[in-house]
């Protein structure tokens, strides 16, 4: 049985440390407002680009890797979500535990062989 | 510390709330005066690598120099650009910075002295330092500017990639402690190497894994010679560029925090934590949280000893790293150490 009230403190710590930084991120503006450094101007405001005014629009398209690299990732991050309970059962589980364990990883490095192969991990 | 409030005459429940107030507060305010005082010493050492003399006016030393500059910036004016999304904009500061402080609530800085004593400690770690990627791709995003956006892409890349090779890591510290909870780990670490070690570093099968997660977490905060999101040649300043003043502090701040988050792990789970280095009856006189600060401090200086001298990777060469040695190594590694562990019953 889980016992919620261990998690409690965290959840006191997530709004002091929310309220730390929010206060940080908005009373500089309040600040600069009444010493009076606060003069926004057009060309303060625009974006930066060495100097020039901005080519073309900034979310423009960007090498499809990325998205590889971001699939990659979820096989391999659920991987290790499977592996972390088998890591402290293993124990209780035994030789059937890890004999399975290792026939679910072998698969998995079947297929990151395949994707090795393919290019996938290359980045040219 | 409940039981001192309820002495004196206070209910149960309103000495627990002052007492966790208490704790958090012990907490994140010595982290960030930490954040200040690390900055100054990381300066402090990249000055004497290349003979210089690094910050040594404001205050003795210069070791002042961080509050100055943090005064700087929070007596300047906040830019918000007008092409960015001003709400995320301002959003993705606040959340680096609370989730770089938010991890060391799982932290055991004595036997016993933990804020959240939680079985799923480092789990709750990994999952903290995930989200981390939001504030740095929210940043690059909502600046709608081209540096900024291309930083974060990359960040995003880096930062999951070598997360998938710390996970396998610490599965293979896990297998050995045989639990998540952060204080069961340090304590499977009492004696470890001949009886009088005390750290996992010591292992032959856990050494390597080690080294391993000294790299991975160099680039998992974007440390030189990992910091190809703020190579200024390039990319200026990185998803920083379009801020100015608190909201850009926040960055190094979140930065830094998480670059002394790592120290901890590195320190908690391969160096023994609040364990002496060795067992011996006098070294026990030190407090735990001395021989904690200590270790973290070491490993602190490792890092900026790392960026001082070496030269910074290409992209491919990181994402090369990332995905054709470590993660193969790593993985390799979790059937050997858990082979071992069945092999010879050696559980902690």
């Amino acid at each position: 049985m889980v016992d919620l009230i261990q998690y409690l403190p965290i959840l006191i710590f997530l709004g002091i440390a929310l309220a730390l930084s929010t206060a940080f991120v908005f009373l500089p503006m309040g600040a600069a407002r009444l010493t009076g450094t606060h003069n926004p101007t057009a060309d303060k405001l625009a974006e930066y680009e060495c100097g020039f005014p901005a080519f073309e629009d900034p979310r423009s398209q960007f090498d499809v890797r990325f998205y590889l690299v971001a699939i990659l990732f979820i096989i391999f991050d659920l991987e290790a979500a499977f592996l972390f309970p088998w890591a402290v059962s293993l124990k209780q589980t035994g030789w059937a535990g890890w004999a399975t364990m290792m026939v679910f990883l072998a698969e998995l490095v079947l297929g990151f062989i395949y994707a090795w192969k393919k290019g996938a991990l290359d980045w040219e | 510390m409940t039981a001192f409030f309820q002495g004196l005459g206070l209910p149960f429940a309103a000495a627990w709330t002052i007492s966790t107030i208490c704790g958090i507060l012990l907490i994140a305010l010595p982290v960030m005066l930490a954040v200040a005082m690390v900055i100054y010493v990381d300066r402090k050492v990249w000055a004497s690598m290349a003979l210089r003399r690094g910050p040594n006016v404001v205050g003795p030393f210069g070791i002042l120099q961080s509050f100055a500059d943090g005064l700087k910036v929070f007596l300047q004016e906040t830019i918000i650009p007008s092409a960015a999304n001003k709400g995320l904009f301002l959003i993705a500061p606040i959340i680096t910075f609370t989730v770089a402080l938010l991890a060391w609530a799982v932290i055991p800085f004595n036997s016993g002295a933990i804020l959240a004593n939680i079985n799923v400690g480092l789990l709750y770690i990994l999952a903290i330092s995930s989200l981390g990627v939001y504030g740095i791709v929210i940043a690059g995003w909502s600046s709608n500017s081209k540096y900024p956006f291309f930083s974060a892409m990359r960040a995003s890349a880096q930062m999951i990639s070598y997360e998938v090779s710390i996970g396998f890591i610490l599965v293979c510290v896990v297998l050995w402690a045989n639990s998540f909870n952060l204080n069961d780990i340090v304590k499977a670490q009492h004696g470890f190497g001949l009886g009088f070690i005390n750290g996992f570093w010591c292992s032959p099968l856990l050494f390597p894994m080690w080294v391993m997660f000294l790299i991975s977490s160099m680039a998992e905060t974007q440390r030189a010679p990992f910091d190809l999101t703020e190579a200024e040649s390039e990319l200026v300043a990185g998803y920083q560029t379009e801020y100015s003043s608190m909201a850009f502090a926040l960055f190094w701040l979140g930065e830094y925090g998480n670059v002394l988050l790592m120290c901890a792990l590195n320190a908690t789970l391969f160096w023994g934590g609040y364990l002496p280095p060795v067992e011996l009856a006098v070294l026990y006189l030190i407090p735990g949280w001395i021989w904690l600060i200590l270790k973290i401090a070491f490993g602190f200086f490792v890092f900026s000893w790392v960026k001082a001298t070496v030269p910074r990777y290409r992209y491919d060469q990181l994402m090369r790293l990332g995905w054709k040695i470590f993660l193969p190594v790593s993985l390799l590694f979790v059937f050997l150490v858990s082979g071992y562990l069945m092999a010879t019953g050696h559980f902690a």
